[in-house]
């Protein structure tokens, strides 16, 4: 009995409640639409390509858009062969990554450090020095620094373009650590510091370690922005063994200009990293890329 | 010696446990500093001042810095018609960004900020092309375009097999518009994000209430949603226009800045004329006209523009 009573209750009151949420459901139908357009939008391109590389040239023109019948691995085979372009550009742009990264964090985050919880006259001015880059596209300045990294010696080397690229996310990078480590707070560096703790010791076991979502997007916007990286490489590497992905890329392209099925299968496989690492941290890229352009 | 210490010292800290450090400190300071300091002033402030220095020079990059030319190389480049069409088209990128892109940017960050379903599919997907090179965005759409075997010409191929594929990238009066097709599909997501975030920041209570006043959607998008989006709308058109006026890699990739220039952009004309042709002087007037031309607009869309969003911003 009373289980009925409340089941009719469960009812009587369901169902207005459904009718609301359906006619909400109906109203988005007309946005939930024009996002899906917007997002094929978005995929074609790059499902084409991908599937391109499957294809012959042939089917390229005839049926762009059909699912290829007969796979041809022949061209992802070309482009993954022993000593291809491919394989050069990724080594190229991981040991540049890798580089960029490491120099970046080791050299920003004790600057960032001093520049938040050292308090020294000067202080502010430096802090406004490294702001100021923020002004500066590395485009303005790609010429002289050509010049500076061919005086250097360091043409045709991962330094030509490592040092430039940690010299430019200063602004950004100093900026997003520094706003993050004044924020912790003094009573822990105070505790730190009677338990023995030099400010080394204090900034690598308490600091840092706090800091990790900072870390993760300053990491991370750099990783985007040294995979990605075009002007300068174009410039300071000039040798075919010293090219990385991106140069290899569109080099590749115009030595095959007529054998498309081939350059779409490069172009997906120079994709993938990028697809990866993105949907991996989403959340941190978006957040630090944004927040990076908004400080900016 | 009491009198002689300076006020840094006499202030409150010097009685705390830490002044006992503080020549730990000088040395924390100059050692932590050191390494980034002596990379920034190499890499960014030098090349930044050398290239001021530059454009006042005819200069081939090898032999010695002799030949001072004073504003030679600005007046040449101001008399330059292909230098001319160049800023011209950036500007253009930058109208059509600010017409197009970011409206229809507010308008899907509208859309999917509501409780819409997947939402959070859409938020990645159209996020995407932003973290793709944009040399790898350009040689997906170089592809597209192709007039022998690309995308739109299979298209043509399957559906009107006796007419001849468009070629928009060797249309002068059409190769600008294609650009900014590419250029819109790699940065609106970007935007898109701008907007979502700034939509969180406007609480539900006050569209709740305007819903209570009897106002309808359009009319809480027009007098609520889109003045509270305000700060974000400047910031967005601000990012998209500086963005603009320094397009690179895309364009190198498709274009190369043809056919006949109709698509030269100023990184790509410096590019040319400065280090293809070996006149580094006279590319670095070419950079230092782009930094004034970002420089002037910065700073005159920050203060005519931008103002009511950072007075009480103390942090920049």
């Amino acid at each position: 009995m009373t289980v009925a009573v409340k089941e009719s209750i469960i009812v009587e009151q369901g169902r207005p409640v459904e009718r609301i949420r359906r006619r909400r459901d109906w109203a988005m139908l007309p946005a939930f639409i024009t996002c899906l357009i917007v997002a094929s939008i978005v995929l074609i391109p790059l499902i084409t390509v991908f599937l391109g590389g499957l294809r012959t040239n042939g089917e390229l023109l005839n049926k762009p858009f059909s699912i290829p019948t007969a796979l041809h691995f022949e061209n992802y085979q070309k482009v993954l062969a022993p000593g291809s372009p491919f394989w050069g550009g990724l080594t190229n742009s991981v040991v540049i990554l890798i580089g960029t990264l490491a120099l970046l964090l080791v050299t920003a985050s004790p600057a960032a450090f001093v520049l938040a919880r050292i308090s020294f006259p000067g202080r502010e001015i430096i802090f406004n020095i490294f702001l100021f880059g923020l002004l500066f596209p590395l485009t303005v300045a790609v010429l002289p620094l050509y010049i500076t990294i061919r005086g250097l010696g360091l043409l045709n080397t991962a330094w030509a373009v490592i040092l430039p690229q940690v010299a430019f996310s200063y602004p950004v990078t100093i900026l997003i650590l520094r706003n993050f480590f004044r924020a912790v707070p003094q009573e822990l560096e105070d505790a730190a510091t009677i338990d023995g703790a030099s400010r080394l010791g204090f900034l690598l076991r308490v600091l840092l370690p706090l800091s990790r979502p900072a870390l993760a997007a300053v990491s991370l916007v750099a990783t985007v922005g040294s995979w990605n990286s075009f002007l300068l490489p174009l410039l300071v590497l000039n040798d075919e063994s010293t090219w990385t992905l991106p140069l290899a890329v569109t080099q590749f392209q115009q030595q095959f200009t007529t054998d498309w099925a081939s350059v779409l299968a490069f172009v997906t496989l120079a994709m993938i990293p990028a697809i990866l690492i993105y949907l991996l941290a989403e959340r941190q890229i978006v957040s630090g890329l944004t927040a990076g352009a908004v400080k900016g | 010696m009491q009198l002689t210490v300076s006020p840094a010292v006499t202030s409150r800290k010097f009685f705390t446990p830490r002044s006992r450090r503080r020549w730990g400190d000088a040395m924390t300071i100059i050692l932590f500093l050191l390494p980034s300091m002596v990379l920034y002033i190499v890499f960014v402030l030098v090349p930044v001042i050398q290239a001021a220095q530059y454009s006042f020079y005819k200069w081939n990059g090898l032999d010695a810095l002799t030949d001072y030319i004073g504003l030679g190389n600005y007046q040449l480049m101001l008399k330059d018609p292909i230098f001319l069409q160049a800023v011209k088209n950036n500007f253009l990128i930058a109208i059509l960004s600010l017409v197009f892109q970011l409206p229809a940017a507010i308008t899907l960050a509208l859309l999917v900020n509501r409780k819409l379903p997947g939402r959070t599919v859409f938020r990645t997907i159209f996020f995407l092309p932003y973290v793709l090179a944009p040399v790898v965005v350009g040689l997906i759409w170089y592809y597209i375009y192709n007039p022998s075997n690309g995308l739109i010409a299979g298209l043509f191929h399957q559906f009107a097999p006796q007419a001849t594929p468009p070629a928009f990238l060797a249309d002068p009066n059409a190769v600008l518009y294609a650009l900014f097709v590419a250029i819109t599909w790699e940065f609106f997501g970007f935007h898109l994000i701008l907007y979502l975030a700034g939509l969180q920041n406007i609480p539900e209570d006050v569209i709740e209430a305007a819903r209570v006043d009897g106002a309808n959607g359009w009319q809480v998008i027009r007098h609520i949603t889109l003045p509270l989006l305000g700060s974000t709308i400047r910031l967005s058109a601000f990012l998209s226009i500086l963005g603009s006026l320094q397009y690179f890699d895309l364009v190198y990739v498709m274009t190369n800045g043809g056919p006949v220039n109709a698509s030269q952009v100023m990184a790509l004309y410096q590019y040319h004329f400065g280090l293809q042709e070996f006149r580094l002087g006279y590319g670095s007037a070419v950079g230092v006209m782009m930094f004034v031309l970002c420089f002037i607009f910065g700073l005159l869309y920050q203060r005519l523009i931008m103002r009511q969003d950072l007075s009480g911003n103390a942090a920049l």
